[in-house]
């Protein structure tokens, strides 16, 4: 063990290998890893930033399908209420014009019969008179048959 | 080295513990031991070398291997430091420090693993007969390394402190600020100055250099005769093994320290 001016000559040299790791080997590695490292954070960090929009628009889609789809119920709703509206009203005012025409008709046939058994009646009592007359002609006594007469007539 | 009539084996364990020192001048502190100077050097070129020139291309896409790998170190590194250092930008020295550290001892530790008589015989042919192929058992080299981060930790001290807070520390931490409790305060101080480069520069001397000199004794086993070598060679796999896991955690203890000292020295007390 004795000490020389190699102690020296190594301090030297470890003092310019420091020197130059320090000034060229650590800085660009370190910039490398560092820059790497960044990279890989702002892809993780946009990741989730997509992931999350993508959680959001799909919300929003799905909020806008049911929004649509309940327009549509409603809109389904209505139509088949204003359509039973329809057939409904229509069936009144057919019902009530059946009615109206019905009771015309009605009216009207009653109004023809009682003038067919007005005429009928008129028809009758000449004919019976005329038959009367014919039997008056053959047998004188009207007086004796008037009786008769009166109640056909009232038979008629 | 191993072979030869007049094998020896003081002499062999001798002949690959002696550095190839050339003097400096006057000689004695003025000289120089080249191999752990080349070897370190040459080491410490081709490991933050090569992290700089993959480095220089890193991209901040998708890393191809090269970058994956250095991008592992940069990591486990890192987050150490990040658990140990919370005084401001780590990123700005201690950090890139620590990586030095790891990668630069790690690769002087690694050597060890080298088959030294191979070494020692291809050097031979170049007239060159002796050289400590690990820089880490080199007292000089831990100690440098250790002594820098000291001096490192004193800097960070006063700059995180101003001197007069680290002169007010010296005498007043970890007792108290009573004037009869400065003497005490200061001896500590003094010890913990002293013996923290000193624990961390010996811890790897000794690490290196006890695997080292069990490498060698493995290797004069394996002169001894063919069921010498085939003793040698099992042992020293079994060895080589359990040195990777030295040689790896000691590059890691030593690491960890320097993050720990400079650390402690951004601390206010």
């Amino acid at each position: 063990m004795s000490f020389n001016l190699t102690l020296i000559g190594q301090a030297a040299a470890f003092a310019l290998f420091i020197w130059f790791t320090v000034k060229f080997v650590w800085p660009p590695l370190l910039r490398a890893i560092e820059a790497r490292q960044k990279t890989i954070a702002d892809g993780l960090a946009a990741a989730e930033q997509g992931k999350k929009s993508l959680e959001l628009s799909a919300k929003q889609a799905g909020e806008e399908v049911a929004g649509a789809r309940h327009r549509a119920a409603d809109i389904v709703a209505q139509a088949d209420k204003r359509g039973a509206q329809v057939i409904e009203d229509a069936k009144t005012s057919a019902k009530a014009e059946g009615a109206r025409e019905k009771a015309a008709a009605k009216a009207e046939i009653e109004q023809e019969v009682s003038r067919a058994r007005e005429k009928l009646r008129d028809q009758v009592a000449a004919l019976a008179v005329a038959g009367a007359e014919k039997i008056l002609r053959r047998e004188v006594d009207a007086k004796a048959h008037a009786d008769l007469l009166d109640a056909i007539k009232k038979q008629l | 080295m191993a072979s030869g009539k007049d094998f020896n084996a003081a002499d062999y364990i001798q002949h690959h513990l002696t550095f190839l020192t050339k003097p400096v001048g006057d000689g004695g502190f003025w000289s120089l031991n080249v191999d752990s100077m080349v070897t370190a050097l040459v080491l410490g070129v081709l490991g933050i070398g090569v992290m700089w020139w993959i480095v220089r291309g890193a991209t901040a896409g998708v890393p191809n291997r090269r970058q994956a790998f250095v991008e592992l170190t940069f990591e486990f590194i890192d987050d150490q430091v990040k658990s140990i250092f919370h005084h401001g930008d780590r990123h700005r020295f201690v950090a890139p420090a620590a990586l030095t550290v790891f990668v630069w001892v790690l690769l002087m530790n690694a050597m060890d693993f080298l088959p030294i008589d191979f070494i020692a015989g291809a050097l031979g042919l170049f007239g060159i007969h002796t050289w400590r192929p690990v820089p880490t058992a080199d007292v000089n080299t831990t100690f440098a390394l250790a002594l820098s981060v000291w001096f490192l930790m004193i800097w960070f001290s006063i700059s995180a402190k101003g001197l007069g807070g680290w002169i007010h520390e010296l005498f007043c931490v970890p007792f108290g600020s009573h004037p009869l409790l400065w003497p005490a305060n200061l001896l500590f101080n003094f010890i913990e100055y002293v013996s923290k480069p000193l624990s961390h520069a010996l811890r790897l001397f000794g690490n290196m250099y006890a695997g080292e000199i069990i490498f060698l004794l493995l290797w004069l086993l394996a002169a001894t005769g063919i069921f010498g070598t085939l003793a040698a060679a099992v042992l020293g796999l079994g060895w080589a093994i359990f040195h990777i896991l030295i040689v790896v955690l000691q590059a890691y203890i030593f690491m960890m320290l320097t993050v720990v000292y400079i650390a402690m020295a951004h601390e206010h007390h």
